[in-house]
């Protein structure tokens, strides 16, 4: 990656809080959505009664905390669907291509514009989720949650991560969507591979160990960062503005 | 707001030139948008990039602006080597405005200002944007929402942005496509203003009254150069130097008339009492041509210089291109 300007990647980042801010759509969309992810950690932990040994109630948690993952992975997929082929629609995009910036730094910039909400809503839920549960879940179950550090560790540990991997894909289907509705459709996918891996989890495929986090953690990182590559490569100005791809003489 | 009008020097040598294009060509495929474009900007100059729809203008200037890849020619923009490495060199010295605008509807005007004064890391951006919005009158509105705005205002809003930089080159793109005529007179105005700060140029559009009230020196391309240079010097290029002459009646016998003045080549009538005189040299000729036609007992209503307008100038080159199957 080419050195990037931090004051460009900043102004970026500025812009796009902002707008966020002002489109009431993306706010309640972002707020609304993780509530639906809610439902079942509500459900297990809430609602239904304590049944089995300690050991047992500590195992019944774990996957109603990981259900609580899929928060950072959909919460930021419609923003990131937007990023560019937005742009290109409100036809604002051309000005942008003509400034300074740098595809890298346009990239990074919008990337790290939606990291931020988006983890700022997720911890947001996530504290209150487990303040909730130390108050008003029934003590047994209360002890089950807090007695999974590791997991909880994991769940604060992961949420950039996941986050990341949604926004990279999101971002790669804007640059190259022809409109913002089938961005937002197919970015949605992402979350694809993170509900497949808690899915194993359900299903005892994979049991969640702290080797297994740590290997996830280290190949999910590795993943995002050669995707933002590639997606910063995949942003092809002359594609963007003309149509058309740059061809050589 | 002073334009950036220093020179810049290049391999050694030192660039006069704000812009010099050599043999520049882009095709898409088998379509050819422009082709072997060759022609200099100094600094300081409004230079009027003309042609039809399709001619390949915005084109051009988004090559010059390195959004797109020339596919053969060379180029040298506010002194720098036009080539992909220089993309991020020559971006921060030249500002475009896009035939739309392009703001975000949803900030003010200060943060759409504010944000590419960011891009473009200028200093003080607080001062800058209040004199890029005093130079386009738009102080008492920096706090409306640009979705709020018309598109004349917009237009403003645009320009605005591309005075941010202090640009050594600002490449306005039909600045005054889509608006009223009170609007286009007032982005006129300010691209007026602009010249006489010193500011450099390089205007595209199609509306030649315009390119003639702002220009100094007009290229008119379709796909390749046609012509380039000042408009009176392209009117004298393309055009014969003519008298228009109107009498109270028509002449009786015009062609024995005209034929026994030394100073008229060739002649025609438009309207009954109208009369297109070719001359090599109209204030030689308008004498003559006076004096006969008291002899001859015409009443004379007017004798003077036919005036060939940018438009006659373009027309005549660009249905040359009809003719020959250009498009």
């Amino acid at each position: 990656m080419k050195s990037l300007d931090a004051p460009r990647v900043r102004a970026v980042v500025r812009k796009e809080l902002l707008e966020f801010r002002r489109k009431r759509t993306i706010v309640v969309t972002m707020v609304v959505l993780p509530i639906f992810f809610l439902v079942e950690p509500i459900v297990s932990i809430f609602v239904a009664a304590p049944q089995g040994s300690s050991a047992a109630l500590d195992h019944f948690v774990i996957l109603p905390l990981l259900y609580m993952l899929l928060i950072p992975v959909i919460t930021p997929s419609t923003l990131a669907a937007f990023t560019v082929v937005g742009e290109r629609e409100q036809g604002t995009l051309e000005p942008l291509l003509t400034t300074p910036l740098t595809s890298q730094e346009l990239i990074l910039g919008k990337a790290a514009a939606i990291m931020l909400p988006t983890l700022a809503l997720s911890y947001s839920i996530y504290a209150l989720f487990l303040g909730a549960v130390r108050l008003f879940a029934h003590p047994a179950m209360a002890s089950a949650v807090f007695h999974n550090g590791a997991v909880l560790l994991a769940l604060f540990l992961f949420a950039p991560l996941v986050a990341g991997w949604a926004i990279v894909v999101g971002m790669a289907v804007s640059v190259r969507a022809s409109e913002v509705r089938v961005a937002q459709q197919l970015g949605t996918l992402a979350s694809l591979p993170i509900v497949g891996v808690v899915f194993l989890m359900a299903l005892n495929v994979i049991h969640p160990t702290f080797k297994v986090a740590l290997i996830f953690a280290v190949v999910i990182l590795a993943i995002d960062v050669r995707a933002l590559r590639i997606v910063s490569r995949m942003f092809d100005r002359e594609r963007l503005v003309t149509g058309t791809r740059a061809t050589k003489s | 707001m002073s334009a950036n009008t220093t020179p810049s020097v290049s391999h050694g040598t030192k660039i006069e030139s704000a812009l010099v294009v050599d043999k520049l060509t882009k095709r898409f495929g088998d379509r050819t948008a422009f082709s072997e474009l060759s022609f200099e900007v100094g600094y300081g100059e409004v230079f009027g990039f003309l042609g039809p729809n399709g001619a390949g203008k915005t084109t051009t200037v988004r090559a010059l602006g390195t959004l797109i890849a020339p596919t053969s020619g060379s180029a040298t923009v506010a002194g720098i080597s036009l080539s992909p490495k220089n993309g991020v060199a020559i971006r921060q010295r030249i500002a475009i405005m896009p035939e739309s605008p392009g703001l975000y509807l949803r900030l003010t005007v200060s943060e759409n200002l504010e944000f590419f004064a960011g891009l473009y890391g200028v200093h003080r951006p607080a001062a800058r944007i209040k004199d890029a919005l005093e130079a386009v009158n738009l102080v008492d509105r920096a706090s409306d929402l640009c979705g709020g705005l018309s598109k004349g205002l917009r237009q403003r809003v645009g320009l605005a942005r591309t005075l941010l930089s202090d640009p050594a080159i600002m490449f306005l793109d039909e600045p005054t496509s889509g608006l009223d005529p009170v609007a286009a007179l007032e982005v006129c105005n300010l691209i007026i203003g602009l010249r006489q700060k010193g500011v450099t140029i390089f205007l595209t559009t199609h509306r030649l009254d315009e390119a003639e009230k702002l220009c100094d020196r007009v290229a008119i391309m379709n796909q390749s150069l046609r012509t380039v240079g000042r408009p009176d010097e392209l009117r004298e290029q393309l055009f014969q130097r003519a008298l228009v002459v109107k009498t109270l009646a028509p002449l009786r016998d015009p062609d024995q008339f005209f034929a026994h003045l030394s100073t008229v080549e060739s002649w025609r009538s438009e309207l009954p009492g109208s009369y297109v005189l070719s001359v090599s040299d109209p204030k030689v000729a308008a004498p003559e041509v006076a004096r006969g036609l008291v002899n001859a007992g015409a009443d004379v209503l007017s004798i003077a210089e036919a005036q060939h307008s940018l438009e006659d100038v373009y027309l005549e080159l660009i249905n040359d291109d009809a003719g020959t199957g250009t498009t």
